[in-house]
């Protein structure tokens, strides 16, 4: 056991977690954003709007997240538009930016269905309630709608986040140098995989145990109506038996 | 209007370069991606068994190895168990036949791609079929179980008559996503240089510089292949099922 080796090569991958956590959090973020802006698109009923959610999602979701990477970095700089465009350019000749669009796009598509799935779930009596009460639709979304709705997606949404983590390693193959790449630069050089490779694991096995674990304390901490009762402290106690 | 034209010139030496050879290329392409699709699912399936087995059984120790399985290969990135697996192996391989004298001090044993690449990809399928696989058990009736068990079944005869039957039925859905899953990781093993779809995409994207073109022929042939599997898991969804269902 070279205990040395294992402590520089862990600090090094560590080196490059903010990085990793760079690419992820903007993805996630962009993605958010976009998978907002389907399911709106899908909810409001809108044949067009039906027809386009449901292509986007069989197209980001059919197909690897890898070719999708390749297409955007390798194959949309094949258009002249393209590379002339002032705004286009610059972000699609970045390997970093085109990481980040790419993924955006994926966990879009996935995220969206998880949205969809959520509304769907909201019990019609809770919606029907609201109505009854008189509240305006706005309010109605807010109040009981959405509060509902996102406590439903949450443990999917929990799901995809960690998908996303993994998803990051990907900006190693358009040579970014976040931790999968920084690992892969190691191995290179020092002909160890195994051990190199074990370093990197660990720290990203961390990275999603603590994700799943924060996401778990979210879901606690949102659904105290569904646990049960805390335990009667000063419950009464049948009186033993004396002889 | 730019772009139109642009679209065009596309189109027209898609056709050529299609036409020229890398289509046929392209078609070997898919096949190899389905047969490292296949033999991964496969090595799932029989690793999958096994550790959803090991996570319900009533023994800690199984338990949480089996625990630890599905943990470590749904949180890994699939790159890195794939690099795990092939450059691990080439080490390993390298280090076994150095010691023993095969090859010389400096030679270098590589590590099969496609064996390196499909049990990568077999193992990560694996930690998703077990929890299919346990999932579907616990969807079996307790008291199918304890009238096995009263009927004085052995465990083997339980398994066989009650719980296979009934659990490969209701995993049929869920092995349906991991299917989907399973041949989206293989592109990731293009890396380690099995000749699947999109190894071949690459390689004519980088000799014939269209890489546009290639990368979403690329994408929509991966496209077919999770949507053409979708009726044949519904198929089997009808077929495993059929006794469940009211006849017509």
């Amino acid at each position: 056991m070279d205990f040395d080796f294992y402590l520089s090569t862990m600090w090094s991958v560590l080196k490059a977690l903010p990085l990793t956590l760079e690419i992820w959090f903007f993805g996630i973020a962009f993605g958010l954003v976009i998978a907002t802006g389907l399911t709106w698109l899908r909810a409001s009923g809108h044949k067009l709007g039906e027809y386009f959610t449901r292509a986007y999602v069989f197209i980001f979701r059919g197909s690897p997240l890898l070719v999708q990477l390749y297409l955007i970095y390798f194959g949309l700089s094949q258009f002249d538009f393209v590379r002339h465009s002032p705004i286009l350019w610059p972000i699609l000749r970045d390997p970093m930016y085109c990481t980040i669009v790419a993924m955006a796009l994926n966990t879009a598509a996935y995220e969206s269905e998880i949205f969809r799935g959520a509304l769907r779930a909201v019990p019609v009596g809770q919606i029907e309630a609201a109505k009854a009460f008189g509240m305006p639709a706005f309010t109605r979304f807010r109040l009981v709608t959405l509060p509902i709705a996102l406590r439903l997606a949450l443990p999917a949404y929990s799901t995809e986040i960690i998908l996303m983590t993994k998803a990051t390693a990907l900006a190693s193959v358009v040579t970014i140098m976040e931790m999968m790449g920084t690992a892969q630069k190691i191995q290179h050089d020092t002909f160890r995989p195994i051990e190199v490779l074990t370093c990197a694991g660990v720290i990203y096995l961390l990275l999603n145990l603590s994700i799943a674990r924060l996401f778990a304390w979210v879901e606690y901490r949102l659904s105290p109506h569904l646990r049960p009762p805390p335990e009667q402290s000063q419950q009464i106690k049948p009186v033993p038996e004396v002889l | 209007m730019e772009f139109l034209s642009d679209l065009q010139a596309q189109v027209s030496t898609a056709y050529e370069l299609l036409a020229a050879g890398w289509g046929v290329q392209l078609l070997w392409g898919i096949a190899w991606t389905l047969a490292v699709t296949m033999v991964s699912m496969l090595i799932g399936a029989m690793l999958g068994s096994l550790v959803a087995a090991a996570k319900l059984s009533p023994r800690g120790g199984l338990r949480f190895i089996g625990e630890s399985y599905t943990t470590v290969f749904r949180g890994e990135p699939e790159l890195l168990i794939i690099y795990l697996f092939y450059y691990g192996g080439t080490q390993v391989l390298t280090g076994v036949a150095r010691s023993t004298g095969s090859i010389g001090s400096t030679d270098i044993l590589n590590m099969p791609s496609f064996l390196g690449g499909v049990l990568a990809v077999g193992i990560i399928s694996g930690a998703y079929q077990a929890e299919v696989f346990r999932g579907s058990f616990l969807a079996i009736h307790r008291g199918e179980l304890e009238a096995a068990r009263a009927y004085g079944m052995s465990a083997w005869l339980r398994f066989r008559l009650v719980i296979m039957p009934q659990v490969l039925r209701l995993a049929v859905p869920g092995l349906g996503n991991v299917w989907q899953l399973t041949i989206k990781d293989s592109a990731l093993i293009s890396v380690t240089g099995v000749a699947e779809l999109m190894l071949t995409a690459n390689k004519a994207a980088r000799s014939t510089h269209h890489s546009l073109l290639f990368y979403t022929v690329a994408g929509i042939l991966y496209l077919v292949m999770t949507s053409v599997s979708t009726p044949i898991f519904e198929k089997a969804e009808r077929y495993t099922s059929r006794s469940f269902t009211r006849p017509k």
